[in-house]
């Protein structure tokens, strides 16, 4: 069974750790701009929100793309954007309706969530469990909703 | 059952794959007219600009990607429909016979119907071999004249920039990106091409173009003339439809479609860039010409044919672009309706442009200049029709909190 990030805000403290810890790994270095999970801060940091790619089942990016640049990858389920085939055409940054596959100005391609080839560092780093990496019946989209419903109800 | 579809670009191929994931007996048939593996039309300017080989256009990359999944390929021209038959004719005079068909023969370059049009030094760039003859003909330093500065002009700019042209760009219209883009928006593209060296008249019309010693001369409507070496055409397209005639099948300016992208005859679907198929915001059929729609009609049109009678409500229309580095979208209607509101927010320091189109408090429309992170969101929300209540009136006084909006309406998260 595959597994997939669950996020629980209401355990989030906005420490952005996962921020630097997913550019580190992806892009080399400790930059928030370069992350593909980004914390959003609502009512001035009273609530924060991690968010990132749930590797939907529909994948709108993955069907949009017009050179076949995003597969996915058979060990974790996640669409995964090849750099070598990415021509930068950026038509699944506004396929995607969640809005979690962006430009990436300095490589001319686009970037979404890999889960780390099955190794999320944003999970690995996250000091609160609000970030996890678990057996897929225990999330995907309507899951990380209620989660949220639930947190802030 | 055998499934014949007329056109190899994303639409007629994605449609192939859906039609085999749902049927493993079908025998499925993709008759292509251009001689090269199926590629993508929207990779040819990263050709052109040297970034990715030939290789990298092709909208599949296994060796026997096709094969594996016992599709198969003809490589023909279809000249005419019988529906009555059920057979197409080809232009090698046989024929092929279909239980269903799905027409998917996307569009054509076309060219303002102006003298010296057709000279050698007059280009397309919509077809691998457009870009073949493009590449082979047109040397860096060569004074080049784009015409037309619509979405497919402004992303063959981008591509004629890098080629290291002397480049005019002479558009119709009043600015540039008529079509996806208003007056400010217009206004911050142009002035960001002209500060990058590139020349831009807007409001200009190509009237006539006359051969002259090895270099082409263009006249415009304001009596002036712009010397150059080559035209590069990029003044629209049009669905291709012309073998339809005496088939029955209903078309407009492309294939009339309802709402299972099947055409007036039982049997006979159209997707893709013929297709004149439901638009999501207006009800209405419209060519959309976009590869997001493509491919959208490629997998519903497939399942369609699988037996799969699901309607659908419509493809949104929205496009990307980056004219060189400045990335631009649109989504849906953008232009807004009678009785809605607006908000637009723009930066010219840091050229960024967001404005904001509702219905009540249903966002129905969106541009954005200088957005990359999160930009999906727009169509997610134009999407859904999601209900945005109080926050719509935060939007109001600063459009910017968009993707809070989202996160808040659309995925459940309080406000």
């Amino acid at each position: 069974m595959y597994k997939s990030l669950l996020i629980d805000p209401a355990k989030c403290t906005s420490c952005l750790q996962c921020e630097l810890a997913c550019s580190f790994e992806n892009e080399g270095l400790f930059n928030p701009a370069k992350s593909r999970i980004k914390v959003f801060e609502f009512e001035h940091g009273l609530t924060t929100i991690p968010y990132t790619c749930t590797q939907c089942e529909e994948a709108w990016c993955l069907h949009a793309c017009p050179v076949e640049a995003i597969t996915v990858n058979p060990n974790t389920g996640a669409k995964e954007v090849s750099d070598s085939i990415c021509v930068g055409c950026k038509v699944c940054t506004i396929a995607c309706p969640f809005g979690t596959v962006n430009y990436n100005s300095s490589t001319g391609k686009v970037m979404k969530c890999d889960l780390c080839g099955g190794d999320p560092q944003c999970a690995e780093v996250c000091p609160t469990g609000a970030i996890v990496y678990v057996d897929s019946d225990w999330t995907g989209y309507s899951k990380m909703r209620d989660s949220a419903l639930e947190a802030h109800a | 059952m055998h499934h014949v579809i007329v056109g190899a670009g994303p639409a007629g191929v994605i449609a192939a794959e859906t039609l085999r994931r749902k049927s493993l007996v079908d025998s499925i048939t993709i008759i292509g007219n251009e001689p090269y593996p199926a590629y993508s039309r929207m990779a040819i300017p990263y050709l052109l600009a040297g970034d990715v080989a030939e290789e990298g256009t092709y909208l599949r990359h296994a060796e026997n990607h096709f094969s594996d999944l016992e599709i198969d390929i003809l490589n023909e021209s279809v000249t005419a429909v019988a529906p009555t038959d059920k057979s197409v004719s080809l232009s090698n005079g046989e024929s092929v016979t279909y239980d269903r068909l799905l027409l998917a023969t996307g569009a054509s370059a076309i060219r303002p119907p102006i003298s010296g049009m057709d000279s050698p030094r007059v280009h397309n760039c919509w077809t691998l071999s457009d870009a073949h003859k493009l590449l082979h003909d047109v040397n860096a330093g060569d004074r080049v004249v784009l015409l037309g500065a619509g979405f497919i002009g402004c992303i063959v700019l981008q591509a004629l920039v890098e080629m290291k042209l002397d480049l005019t760009v002479i558009e119709l219209a009043d600015r540039m990106l008529a079509r996806m883009m208003d007056d400010p928006g217009g206004r911050m593209i142009k002035t960001w091409c002209e500060a990058k060296g590139v020349k831009v008249r807007t409001g200009a019309e190509a009237i006539a173009v006359e051969e002259r010693d090895g270099a082409l001369e263009i006249t415009l409507g304001d009596g002036s003339s712009i010397a150059a070496d080559h035209i590069v055409c990029a003044a629209g397209v049009r669905s291709n439809i012309d073998f339809l005639a005496g088939s029955g099948i209903n078309f407009d300016h492309g294939i009339l479609v309802d709402n299972h992208l099947q055409t007036n005859i039982e049997g006979i679907y159209a997707a893709g860039d013929v297709a004149q198929g439901p638009d999501l915001s207006t009800g209405e059929q419209q060519v959309h010409a976009i590869q997001p729609t493509a491919s959208e009609h490629g997998r519903i049109a497939g399942s369609q044919m699988a037996g799969e009678a699901v309607p659908y409500g419509g493809s949104l229309s929205m496009n990307v672009l980056n004219t060189l580095g400045l990335i631009t979208s649109s989504f849906g209607l953008w232009d807004g309706v009678d009785g809605g509101d607006r908000v637009a927010s723009e930066d010219q320091t840091y050229n960024r442009y967001l404005r904001l189109e509702f219905r009540e408090d249903v966002l129905i429309g969106a541009l954005a200049i200088g957005l990359t992170q999160h930009v999906g969101i727009l169509r997610g929300l134009v999407q859904t029709g999601v209900r945005l209540g109080a926050w719509k009136r935060r939007l109001m006084s600063d459009p910017s909190q968009i993707m809070h909006a989202y996160l808040a309406c659309v995925q459940g998260s309080r406000a």
